[in-house]
């Protein structure tokens, strides 16, 4: 054990008032190391014990050897946002150290792995040691698992430490593991032992611990990228094409987890989707729009770099009226930027996506049975509207593990849009004519024909050039004015039909806030805050543009409205600019964009700030 | 006199459709145009293997090529896509009903410079699908470029000369691992014509390199891409005869010796009339040989390169239902409302 760590703080500490399921814990570890088992066993027993917990994975773009951080925070109130302070750190890293306890508030909790030398900076905080080495050696591993099991004795200190149960530890591990005996036992056998030594050898000075609540009952705990993909089985996906990229790979990958259990006859073998690993995101869009058009329910997953090299191809989509689902799992660019970090900086670029004039539908997901309804939901739009639908998650949502409510299965038949199969094609032509391209109905919507179609009358050439409602090729100027105005009434159409803003309103608010997806935690507990303040705040989330009738009305009934979100400059201001320029001087811009989620206290004195300059 | 001959001269085919039922839009393209005769070819294939025009989906990028499809086959479905990236397009849409038959038109502007990527993967993955390079070495609507596909030395008018190689289509198919590979010339109508069937028949990618020449910006005398030039260096490989499956009894039976079979999965067999050497196109490596030497000769070598009849197609390797993907209804495609408690129980729940 070293000796070189200063214990000073003492009395005073153990007299203070115990912090019970009000904390932040930080495992600082070394990218590779294998302690996402060990943080995830901590984080779904906290759960498991009832006690609101979220988590967040900081991590390097790479494989092995640079320093990642994963903080889980405790809230026995509920709020999951990112905070900024950590109270008790996991230290396992000693080229982060010095570092990692500049984030520790005074009296915060350092347990360290015993083979870190330097010698601390802080008095003012306590210091457990931890003999990693030794708690891990005396098990019987095979010996290229061992550093994988040496992260468990941290997870048996730390629960000796803040009072995690045992029994609820084996049952994390139980899940983890699916329930394969060996490992369960092997790393149970190292918390346990750790745990031991830790009770028998430290003694406890710090403030925080864990107590059982009941407030986690009922509910599920996934990532977003997963949620994503149970949602789209269930919205009946029938071909998957995608290429890798952080933070996006985990959506596809999830479907060729879940696809062959949910998807694949048991008896035959026979299955109802395609998944294909295209060569490029140009390729996994190409897939996307011959499968769109050919009448499959058809998606992908990508990130910034991913949708650029879509665009051309979603472009097509737009005009030749072909419906796809794409999520986009943003990350930090421009370029390639901070792949492994978060942010909601593609909006304006999917709003304005290729070239001439375009228009699309884009859902933003802020919890994970969100992003589980959006997946079914996604597909029941763009074929309505027969046109791409973009779901905007982010790394934040999609890679991290959220707390939510259990999916619900969905609660509407699907919508295949306006379809046309043989019989249907001969009943429409013999009540009158039938156009690919023909608004019959004055909503925008004209009828599609798919291949296969064996009605002689069905087949059209599909095309991005100029077409007049009979999908005949034109270069005539009224054809293809008339063509592109009648596709432009579709967003009118797509209002009706899109996710509504979810409003959050308080009596007497001075200001309202505007937002969407993972924006949302940091501000539900800045508006607590605030409140708590005295200053009562309305709150209205976007869930889709474009924007439906509550936007507008919302921003009536408001002189001040902060537009949060998390990029440079303020994306999600300019579209509502655009879209109300009768109001613009109400919008204030809270952008920021530093790869990390937003924090409420950010959002709080951001508010305060501006407020106190409003005037 | 096969069945399909003796068809046609009744002005239907075996399923009741005349020539009519296959024709497209008349042609915009320039007259003379290489591209128009094999349009023509299409119809003529399609008709007398007597497949319904709705079972076949057409494909292009962008360029004079990818124009063409609107001049064949009018009552087929048909998407013009973005340049080069005809290949994904055909894939995604191809699954939606494995029962049609694909047809991809493409020009050596298409496939050979931002198209090489998808061309290569496409063959990659077997899909099975005809894939027609309609070769000119130039750009025509554009106007008078260098393509990928120009020998080295050409001149033409705005652009002064090309410095660079040539991409040979055939050799990248082959590298590509391409199951069906075969160099025709539009100027040998009976040939593209019965490659074209061949290539609808097989199970698999089938990549035909046809020398198409461009009347108006690449058809000097001495260039490759000429009808002059083609008319006097083409070297047949073999004269070749397709026999579909069901007119097996038919086949004529040739001397010992001087042809030779090649049974695609159908059952349907391409007969090779040994021309000047035997040459044996299920032999990969004889395949590389004969594409370089052709191209040290300057010969327009022609006639059926490399065939694999019997490598899994890209739906061979999914367990497909047989009702196409895209006719399943909701109840085949949603999981059963009891389904979910289970997958919110996969959730930690």
């Amino acid at each position: 054990m070293t000796q070189s760590m200063p214990n000073v703080v003492s009395e005073t500490v153990q007299d203070r008032k115990m912090i019970v399921n009000d904390f932040a814990i930080t495992f600082c570890t070394v990218n590779g190391s294998g302690s996402a088992t060990a943080n995830m066993t901590v984080m779904r027993s906290i759960f498991k014990m009832g006690v609101p917990v979220s988590g967040k994975n900081i991590f390097p773009s790479n494989i092995q050897g640079l320093p990642t951080w994963y903080t889980i925070r405790v809230n026995k109130d509920g709020y999951i946002a990112r905070v900024e302070k950590d109270d008790i750190i996991v230290a396992m890293n000693p080229a982060t150290f010095l570092k990692d306890l500049e984030y520790l508030v005074p009296g915060g909790v350092v347990l360290y792995s015993d083979d870190i030398k330097q010698t601390p900076t802080r008095d003012d905080l306590i210091y457990y040691p931890m003999p990693v080495k030794k708690l891990s050696r005396g098990v019987d591993v095979p010996p290229q698992l061992r550093d994988f099991i040496a992260n468990m004795v941290y997870v048996g200190i730390l629960a000796w430490l803040i009072g995690i149960d045992l029994e609820v530890i084996r049952y994390a591990l139980a899940f983890q593991f699916k329930g394969k005996k060996t490992p369960v036992e092997s790393n149970f056998g190292v918390i346990k032992s750790s745990y031991d030594w830790a009770a028998e050898n430290l003694v406890k000075k710090d403030v925080y611990r864990l107590e059982p609540m009941q407030a986690t009952e009922g509910l599920i705990m996934t990532d977003g990228n997963t949620a994503a993909a149970l949602g789209a089985i269930y919205g009946g996906v029938q071909l998957v094409s995608w290429y890798p990229i952080t933070p996006a790979s985990s959506l596809p990958e999830a479907l060729i987890e879940y696809l062959p259990e949910l998807r694949k006859d048991k008896e035959t073998g026979e299955q109802t989707y395609v998944v294909v690993q295209a060569e490029d995101e140009i390729a996994a869009a190409g897939m996307l729009v011959g499968a769109g058009w050919g009448g499959l329910r058809a998606m992908s997953a990508t990130s910034g770099p991913g949708l650029s090299l879509m665009n051309e191809y979603l472009g097509l989509a737009y005009f030749a009226e072909v419906p796809l689902v794409l999520w986009d799992v943003q990350r930090v660019g421009p370029s390639t930027g901070l792949p492994t970090r978060t942010a909601q900086g593609d909006l304006t670029e999917v709003y304005f996506m290729s070239h001439g004039d375009t228009n699309y539908v884009q859902l933003f997901p802020a919890s994970v049975e969100e992003c589980f309804e959006f997946g079914w939901k996604a597909f029941d739009i763009a074929e309505r509207l027969q046109m791409p639908v973009i779901v905007m998650s982010d790394l934040d949502l999609g890679m991290n593990q959220w707390m939510g409510k259990p999916f619900v299965y969905p609660d509407k038949p699907m919508d295949r849009g306006k379809i046309l199969w043989e019989k249907d094609l001969q009943e429409m032509l013999q009540k009158g004519q039938w156009g690919r391209y023909l608004d019959i109905d004055d909503d925008g919507i004209p009828y599609r024909t798919v291949p296969g179609n064996l009605n002689p009358k069905s087949a059209y050439f599909a095309r991005g050039t100029g077409h007049d409602e009979f999908a005949h090729y034109s270069e005539e100027p009224e054809v293809w004015e008339r063509v592109l105005t009648r596709i432009g009434k579709k967003v009118e159409t797509a209002r009706l039909i899109v996710p509504k803003p979810v409003v959050h309103s308080m009596e007497g608010a001075k200001f309202g806030i505007i937002a969407i997806g993972t924006a949302d935690p940091a501000i539900e507990e800045a508006r607590a805050k605030l409140k708590e303040e005295g200053i009562s705040t309305d709150y209205l989330r976007v869930r889709a543009l474009p924007f439906t009738a509550e936007v507008e009305e919302f921003i009536r009934a408001h002189e001040r409205i902060y537009v949060v979100e998390l990029n440079r400059d303020g994306q999600l201001r300019q579209i509502l600019l655009i879209n109300y320029p009768q109001y613009a001087m109400r919008f204030r811009k809270m952008a920021r964009t530093n790869g990390l989620p937003l924090s409420a206290r950010w959002v709080k004195d951001e508010i305060l700030a501006q407020e106190a300059k409003k005037s | 006199m096969t069945d399909s001959q003796s068809a046609s001269t009744q002005g239907t085919n075996l399923i009741g459709l005349t020539r009519a039922d296959y024709r497209g839009l008349p042609s915009t393209l320039c007259q003379g145009c290489g591209h128009n005769a094999i349009s023509n070819q299409i119809v003529a294939a399609m008709y007398e293997l007597n497949i319904i025009p709705e079972k076949v989906v057409k494909f292009s990028g962008i360029g004079c090529s990818s124009k063409s499809p609107a001049y064949f086959l009018n009552r087929s479905f048909t998407f013009n896509g973005l340049h080069g990236r005809m290949p994904s397009l055909a894939l995604g849409a191809l699954f939606a009903d494995t029962s049609l038959h694909g047809l991809g038109v493409s020009g050596d502007g298409d496939t050979a410079s931002i198209g090489i990527g998808q061309f290569k993967h496409l063959i990659r993955r077997n899909v099975p699908m005809v894939y027609i390079v309609e070769n000119n070495g130039v750009y025509g609507l554009t106007k008078g470029q260098f393509s990928a596909t120009a020998e080295k030395g050409l001149t033409l008018k705005h652009e002064g000369t090309n410095i660079f190689l040539p991409v040979d289509i055939c050799l990248e198919a082959l590298a590509s691992n391409a199951t069906f590979v075969a160099r025709s010339f539009a100027g040998d109508p009976k040939q593209v014509k019965e490659l074209l069937k061949a290539a609808i028949s097989h199970r698999g990618i089938a990549v035909l390199d046809l020398i198409s020449p461009c009347v108006t910006f690449n058809n000097k005398d001495d260039t490759i891409h000429s009808y002059v030039f083609g008319k006097e260096h083409e070297v047949r490989l073999h004269d070749l005869i397709f026999t579909p499956a069901r007119d097996m009894l038919t086949v004529e039976d040739f001397e010992e010796g001087t042809a030779r079979d090649v049974e695609l999965y159908d059952g349907s067999v391409i007969t090779l009339h040994k021309l000047e050497k035997d040459y044996d196109p299920t032999d990969r490596q004889a395949a590389f040989r004969v594409l370089e030497e052709a191209r040290e000769k300057r010969e327009l070598l022609t006639g059926l390169i490399y065939a694999n009849p019997d490598e899994p197609s890209l739906f061979d390797q999914y367990k497909l239902p047989e009702k196409p993907l895209n006719r399943l209804t909701e109840a085949e495609l949603r999981p059963a409302k009891e389904t979910i408690a289970e997958v919110n129980s996969w959730m930690f729940s």
